[in-house]
C-alpha cells in the first residue's frame, strides 16, 4: 500500500507492506536508525517516538497507520544545527552509557518539559516508567532532565533581560 | 524479528464506514485502536485476522463528557485521556486509580479505554473498575445501537458479547450523590498485570451503605463482580466490620488459579485484603463528598 508520513519536517512517501511496523519504516525505508529496535514487545521503550503529539512506542504502531500523521524522532530534536536542551543535558550529565536507551529516553523527556516545564524528579521517574535502561544509569537521566529543565528556565531568563535591555536602550533612543 | 503475518488493511473515516467495512470483511476481520493488545498477539500469531480496521482516525470517538447525569467516555478514549480528565476522577476516582497503574504512560498513550474492554483479558484493570462502578456499554451496529451492562459485556476470556460487525463506542457510568470509590492493586513491577486486584464503589447514607459494587480481575471472578459481598454490604452499617466481612465474601466466591504471578491460596488473600482497602478507600471518599 502507499503511505505518506511526514518525519521531522519532511514528507516522505512510500510503498508499504500493511503488516510494516512504524519502527521498521523509520529505520530500514528512511535509514533514521536513531530510533532503536529494541525488545519488540512495547515494554522497554527504546523505539519511542513521537505520532502527532505524543510519544508511543513504535514497535507497536503499524506505519499503515502513521499514514497522513506527523512523526519526531531523535534525528528531529536539534534545531538549527543547535541541541535540545535535553540532549545537552545527557551530555552535561552522563545520561548515557550505551545509549541504547537514549533516543526513547530523550524523546519521552522532551513531551515532559514541553508540558511540566519544572518536574520533579518523582514527575521524571514517572513519566520515564516506561522505559528500560539496561546499564541501569537512571539516576545520571534523571538529573540529564532536571539539567535540562533548569537550562531552559535559565535560557529563558536571559532572553527576557535581553529583551529588558533592548527596551531601555530603545527608551534612551528615543529620549535622546 | 516478530512481525504480523499478512492482512488486509483498511482506515475508516467515520462509525458508519467502520461497521460497513466490518459488515463486507466478515468474522475474520478486526478493529485496530490502541493496537498494544493485538499487534503483540498477531506478532506472537496468537491473532491472525485477515483484515484490519483501523478506526484510530476516528476522532468522534474520543471525547470525555458529563450529559444527562452520566460520565461518557467514547470508546477510541486514550488512558492517558482518561488520566487527564479533572471531571472523571472528581466523579469516580476509581478510574484514576485504575489508570494510574494500568501499562505505563507511553503505552496509555496509545492504549484505548474500549479497546482494553474488547481485549477481555481475564486480568485486565478497567474492566474489574466498570464493573465495579455499574458501568453501561454502547455497541453500535448497522441497524442500531443497543446497550449492554458492563456486567453482561464478558462473556469469557477474550470474549465479549460484541459481534463481528459491532463496534463499541461508548461507555456510560451513571453519576450519583453520596459515592465514593476506590482501585488497589498488586502487581509484580510497575507496569505488569496484576497478581490481583479489586476495584470497589460505595454509596452512603450518613454511615449506612445505600449501594455497593465491587469488582475483582485476575482471580478468576465471573463478570469482574463480586455480587455476594455487594448484596451483603447493601444496607449494612460502613463499619470496618462490615467491610472486612465482605472482603472475606468476595475471597471466598471467586476462583484464581496458580500461574507464573502466583499461586491461588495468594491470589485469594490478595482478593480479600484488596476489596477491604478499596472499600475503606471508597467510604472514606464518600464521607468527603459528603462534607
Amino acid at each position: 500500500m502507499q503511505i505518506t508520513v511526514e518525519v521531522n519536517g519532511a514528507e516522505y512517501p512510500r510503498e508499504v507492506e500493511p503488516r510494516l511496523l512504524l519502527i521498521h519504516f523509520l529505520r530500514d525505508e528512511l535509514g533514521l536508525t536513531g530510533s532503536h529496535w529494541g525488545c519488540d514487545t512495547s515494554n522497554c521503550g527504546a523505539c519511542v517516538v513521537w505520532l502527532d503529539e505524543t510519544p508511543v512506542k513504535s514497535c507497536t504502531v503499524l506505519a499503515a497507520t502513521a499514514d497522513g500523521h506527523r512523526v519526531r524522532t531523535v534525528e528531529g530534536l536539534e534545531r538549527d544545527g543547535e541541541l535540545d536542551p535535553i540532549q545537552q543535558g545527557f551530555a552535561e550529565c552522563h545520561g548515557l552509557q550505551c545509549g541504547f536507551c537514549t533516543p526513547g529516553m530523550m524523546l519521552t523527556s522532551r513531551w515532559l518539559l514541553d508540558h511540566h516545564p519544572d518536574p520533579s524528579t518523582a514527575e521524571i521517574r514517572e513519566a520515564l516508567s516506561g522505559q528500560i535502561c539496561r546499564c541501569t544509569g537512571y539516576e545520571n537521566i534523571v538529573r540529564s532532565v532536571r539539567w535540562a529543565a533548569e537550562h531552559a528556565a535559565a535560557a529563558e531568563a536571559v532572553e527576557a533581560a535581553d529583551d529588558g535591555a533592548f527596551t531601555d536602550q530603545a527608551a534612551e533612543e528615543v529620549t535622546a | 524479528m516478530q512481525v504480523p503475518a499478512y492482512f488486509a488493511y483498511e482506515r475508516a473515516t467515520s462509525v458508519g464506514h467502520a461497521l460497513a467495512l466490518l459488515a463486507r470483511s466478515g468474522p475474520e476481520a478486526r478493529v485496530l485502536a490502541g493496537g498494544h493488545s493485538l499487534i503483540p498477539m498477531m506478532k506472537l500469531r496468537l491473532a491472525q485476522p485477515e483484515t484490519l480496521i483501523d478506526i484510530n482516525d476516528l476522532a468522534e470517538l474520543s471525547y470525555i463528557r458529563l450529559a444527562s447525569g452520566e460520565l461518557r467516555i467514547g470508546a477510541l478514549t486514550r488512558h492517558a485521556d482518561l488520566l487527564d480528565c479533572a471531571a472523571a476522577g472528581q466523579h469516580f476516582a476509581i478510574l484514576h486509580d485504575a489508570e494510574r497503574v494500568v501499562a505505563d504512560p507511553v503505552v496509555r498513550n496509545r492504549g484505548t479505554i474500549g479497546g482494553s474492554l474488547c481485549q477481555a483479558d481475564p486480568s485486565e484493570d478497567l474492566s474489574a473498575a466498570f464493573a465495579a462502578v455499574g458501568a453501561v456499554m454502547v455497541i453500535q451496529g448497522r441497524y442500531g445501537t443497543r446497550t449492554v451492562a458492563a456486567r453482561e459485556f464478558h462473556i469469557g476470556p477474550y470474549e465479549t458479547v460484541v459481534e463481528p460487525d459491532e463496534l463499541l463506542t461508548e461507555i456510560r457510568v451513571a453519576v450519583r450523590p453520596g459515592g465514593g470509590s476506590a482501585y488497589e492493586k498488586v502487581e509484580r513491577r510497575v507496569g505488569d498485570w496484576p497478581v490481583a486486584a479489586a476495584g470497589a464503589a460505595v454509596w452512603l447514607h450518613e454511615d449506612t451503605i445505600t449501594a455497593a459494587g465491587i469488582g475483582l480481575t485476575a482471580v478468576g471472578a465471573e463478570h469482574f463482580a463480586a455480587p455476594e459481598a455487594e448484596e451483603f454490604l447493601r444496607g449494612a452499617a460502613a463499619t470496618d466490620e462490615n467491610l472486612a466481612r465482605a472482603g472475606q465474601i468476595a475471597a471466598a466466591h471467586c476462583s484464581p488459579t496458580s500461574d507464573q504471578r502466583g499461586p491461588a491460596d495468594y491470589k485469594r488473600h490478595l482478593a480479600g485484603e484488596l476489596t477491604v482497602r478499596a472499600l475503606r478507600r471508597a467510604a472514606r471518599r464518600a464521607h468527603a463528598e459528603e462534607a
